[in-house]
């Protein structure tokens, strides 16, 4: 790793200030992605600004049916929270399945839905849901947020604080994971929303996490699995790499939205 | 250089390192507690866990100042009396271990595990718990046998406490 520096923020002003004054700063949130490329010298940022110690980027809270996820929130307390498996355990399923016990116990939201890795679990989650990324200067809806691979509308020094959404009627995520990684080689996540429902596809699409419009008008006529059987899956804008093609990745949406649907009830 | 002040094992502790220095290696080389292992540089393979905190965590994707206040068990906190936590006996018991090189991650991702999910623990459930954590020896068989075995008698110590 190369050399860095190192500041701890105790708020959210601090951490802009602190960025402001570095001369490649990058915040640091759990460091599962960031440390671990840092290590690969892919990443050599001169300052790094951890975002942990902030009280206002933590926390749950569940209001009626509005989800509050601070962006700090580490992958393992949103699969264990209560308050949210009560209005909406597809997410907490999404989350207990991210990595393993130790990513999930550093990992947060915010880094995640941050760095927007092709293959991320959680971006499939605030894009099928229909989320508010909520940042310091902002809200963001997940339609405009995701804007291609490690690609977001987030600005330079822009922090993420939360995610907030409705709670859907119904919602599930199936992901077909990297037998090696755990990330998503394929993973869907269906909502029926008061919107609507969305589709949002993680792990195949080569421009990221999209939505497939065909899906979600089969499923809005008629919400079963069987409804996907008669929807294409055009491969042509899918990801092709030593795990799998576009053809291949094309069934796996499928197969995937199906179990997803299915687990959803 | 920076300041990193910790509680390993019970005992405050603190020295001076580069901020770009690996929690492991504050432990490994500042410290001299080499029970902790380094197995890959991908975050994957885990003989690397320790518990920061009370939580299982990979050290080596963890610098030093970001834990830097935190309270810290390494394999070597886990039998500060002298004698095996029930962990470590099960491992020895059913031959948990071959080459050894994975096992102080094994056994803190098996307390966590026994810490979080104790009494409930199921081949499967201990299977999936061990994604984080790779043996190139025992073929993991009795590495699940050893856990399951010190979850149930870790549950029953509990059950005649009460
Ligand atoms: C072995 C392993 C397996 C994994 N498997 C999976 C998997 O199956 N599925 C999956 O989805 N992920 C997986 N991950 C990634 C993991 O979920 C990371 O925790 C996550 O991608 C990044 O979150 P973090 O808190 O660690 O962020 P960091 O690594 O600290 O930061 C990531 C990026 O986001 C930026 N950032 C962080 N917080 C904010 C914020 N609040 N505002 C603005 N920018 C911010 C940082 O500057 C950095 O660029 C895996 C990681 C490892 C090491
Ligand atoms: S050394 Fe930490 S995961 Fe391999
Ligand atoms: S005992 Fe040798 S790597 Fe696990």
């Amino acid at each position: 790793m190369y050399a860095t520096s190192y500041h701890r923020a105790s708020s959210v002003d601090e951490a802009v200030s602190l960025r402001g004054t570095a001369e490649d700063g990058k915040y640091l949130a759990g460091g599962m992605t960031l440390i671990s490329t840092m290590k690969q010298r892919l990443a050599a940022p001169s300052d790094l600004i951890d975002l942990r110690h902030i009280s206002q980027l933590a926390g749950i809270s569940v209001e009626g049916r509005t989800v509050r996820i601070g962006a700090a929130t580490r992958h393992a307390d949103v699969a264990s929270s209560q308050a949210i498996r009560a209005v909406c355990p597809a997410i907490c399923d999404l989350a207990s399945h991210i990595g393993d016990p130790h990513v999930r116990q550093m990992g947060t939201i915010g880094g995640s839905v941050a760095n927007n890795d092709p293959a991320a679990d959680y971006p499939s989650a605030v894009l099928g849901l229909g989320a508010t990324v909520v940042t310091n200067q902002r809200s963001i809806p997940a339609d405009d947020y995701f804007t291609g691979l490690f690609e977001t509308a987030l600005e330079e020094r822009e922090i993420l604080t939360a995610i907030v959404f409705e709670a859907p009627e119904k919602a599930g995520y199936a992901k077909f994971a990297n037998p090696a990684s755990r990330y998503a080689m394929t993973g869907v996540f269906v909502a029926k929303t008061a919107g609507g429902v969305r589709v949002a596809v993680t792990g195949a699409g080569a421009g990221g996490v999209f939505r497939h419009a065909g899906m979600e008008q089969a499923l809005s006529a008629q919400w079963s699995p069987d409804a996907l059987n008669a929807v294409a899956v055009d491969p042509s804008n899918l990801m092709t790499d030593m795990h799998a093609d576009a053809d291949y990745r094309a069934n796996l949406i499928k197969v995937m939205a199906k179990r997803a649907v299915a687990k959803a009830g | 250089m920076t300041t990193v002040t910790l509680t390993v094992n019970g005992r405050a502790v603190s020295g001076e390192c580069e901020d770009r220095m690996l929690l492991v290696d504050f432990i490994r080389v500042k410290l001299g507690l080499t029970g902790t292992h380094v197995g890959c540089d991908t975050t994957q393979c885990g003989s690397c866990v320790i518990h920061m905190d009370g939580l299982s965590v990979k050290s080596c994707s963890i610098l030093a100042v970001q834990a830097s206040g935190s309270a810290i068990t390494t394999i070597e906190g886990l039998s500060a009396q002298g004698e095996m936590h029930p962990v470590q006996a099960a491992f020895k018991e059913h031959h948990g271990l071959q080459c050894g090189f994975c096992t102080p991650g094994m056994v803190m991702t098996a307390v966590d595990m026994i810490n979080r999910r104790g009494g409930s623990l199921t081949e499967e459930v201990v299977r999936t718990e061990l994604e984080g954590n790779i043996c190139r020896c025992t073929g993991y068989h009795n590495i699940v046998k050893a856990v399951l075995s010190a979850d149930a008698e870790m549950a029953a110590g509990r059950q005649a406490a009460e």
